[in-house]
């Protein structure tokens, strides 16, 4: 998939290395390429979502969890709601 | 990464959620990755049994690269240039070849991952002068901005944009009135780029519910409940749910990089007319990078040509959201992925080629 030419069908990777300031190394699940960083700075560690052999934005692990617990509940209430 | 954004159990909750809602509505999406993750996992169905169908419309960028276009790098092609592009551009055709086609009559036609491959190969092959195709909605055209701005690129090197901007062809549907729009998903990917500004319009001036999501499963049939909930309320309003990668003011560096780079210019998309604003020239400043100016004379009568869709193709009806790829007499028979006769089944996010890849075996 990584290798996929297609433009749309990002996946994350993980920052492995940080190169210099324009380049980082970027981990596909065990496929490693070197992903542009001019447009984000992300730290290593950080996910990234890479477009074209470019960096586009570091994704925030700890929000995907808050946005999972808040539709949790939501959709608890809404459940409750329903049923009253 | 696992954000358990595949949990049955919620997702299950959230489908009893919009049947209780009890709305039939007709929802749009223009993203490759979003049809197939709906496809793939089976969820169009699920959402259909619902009360929500929901379409692609022009979210395919080589699909909506007109023939016109592909046809101008098909003679750059002939005319002994090296035309550098993304994967699937290659199998579609112009007038009556591809540029796959012209490769294997001996033009020079190569795949690339990302516009800096070009680069090293013009360094590496001087004697040839390379053109980048630039396909791409917002999310790939920052990648081509970063070429027009390094200073480095060797003389060689000149760009064919045919990027295209999503909002002004989604204002165009919304004018159009052509479909039923209840509602919208926005591609998580533009969205990191561009943020949530410029879709507000369409909320404002259509009232138009709209939802920004991620390529999850649960991604998806949550931004559908956000949508049926709003049409309940008789509500058009963005929400963003895709907020653990897109900003509210989006990527500012690589908006900066595209103000830089490209003017809005109209293009016509397949399917459309021309739509006002929806394309991304290359700027005046940098027209000695531009392609279209560097061979103008070669390109000229290219640009006149009338090039009619392959027959019996309904893909300019698909891209429009009026019909599904099953509505086409020839899906399956006669076009199919490895056959394809228009560019929904060539690419690999257009719909047509998504349901042929997943539609009978769904994960
Ligand atoms: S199935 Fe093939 S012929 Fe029919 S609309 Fe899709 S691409 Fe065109």
């Amino acid at each position: 998939m990584v290798g996929d030419p297609d433009m749309c069908l990002a996946i994350p990777g993980q920052v492995v290395e940080l190169i210099d300031d324009k380049k980082a190394m970027v981990d596909y699940g065990g496929t490693r390429r070197e992903a542009n960083t001019i447009y984000v700075k992300p730290k290593l560690g950080d996910w990234v979502v890479v477009h074209a052999g470019f960096a586009l934005q570091i994704m925030d692990e700890e929000d995907a969890k808050e946005t999972l617990k808040l539709w949790d509940e939501a959709l608890e209430a809404f459940d409750l709601h329903q049923r009253e | 990464m696992d954000f358990k954004l595949r949990d049955r159990n919620i997702a299950k909750k959230a489908l009893d959620a919009i049947r209780s809602i009890g709305q039939d509505i007709m929802v749009m999406h223009v993203c490759g990755t979003h049809q197939d993750t709906l496809v793939r996992y089976g969820i169009e169905p699920m959402l259909k049994d619902v009360g929500v169908s929901i379409r692609q419309g022009p979210g395919c960028p080589v699909c909506v690269t007109t023939g016109r276009e592909i046809e101008a790098a098909i003679e750059l092609a002939r005319n002994g240039k090296v035309i550098a592009s993304f994967g699937d551009m290659v199998k579609v055709p112009g007038r009556e070849e591809t540029l796959a086609s012209v490769r294997s009559s001996g033009g020079d036609v190569r795949i690339v991952y990302s516009p800096e491959d070009v680069v090293k190969m013009a360094r590496d092959e001087t004697d040839k002068e390379f053109v980048f195709l630039g396909i791409g909605f917002e999310t790939t055209a920052p990648t081509t901005s970063a070429l027009l701005l390094d200073d480095s690129i060797p003389e060689n090197v000149s760009i064919m944009s045919y990027h295209r901007t999503v909002p002004p062809a989604l204002e165009f549907i919304a004018n159009a009135g052509e479909i039923k729009l209840d509602g919208l998903i926005e591609p998580g990917h533009v969205s990191m780029v561009i943020g949530e500004e410029p879709y507000r319009f369409l909320s404002d001036d259509f009232n138009i519910p709209q939802v920004i999501a991620g390529f999850e499963p649960l991604d998806l049939i949550m931004g559908c409940l956000e949508i049926a909930k709003q049409k309940a309320e008789g509500r058009g309003e963005l929400i963003n749910i895709y907020e653990r990668v897109v900003k509210p003011e989006g990527n500012v560096a690589a908006l900066n990089a595209m103000k830089e780079t490209f003017v809005p210019i109209d293009i016509q998309w397949r399917g459309f007319p021309v739509i006002p604003g929806s394309g991304l020239g290359i700027s005046r400043e940098f027209q000695d990078k531009d392609s279209t100016r560097r061979f103008e004379d070669e390109l000229e009568e290219v640009w006149n040509l009338d090039i009619p869709e392959p027959a019996g193709c309904r893909c300019g009806e698909v891209l429009r959201g009026l019909i599904e790829p099953m509505d086409c007499p020839l899906f399956g028979k006669g076009c199919a992925p490895n056959t394809p006769i228009g560019p929904c089944m060539v690419s690999r996010e257009g719909s047509c080629n998504i349901l042929h890849r997943w539609g009978r075996d769904p994960v």
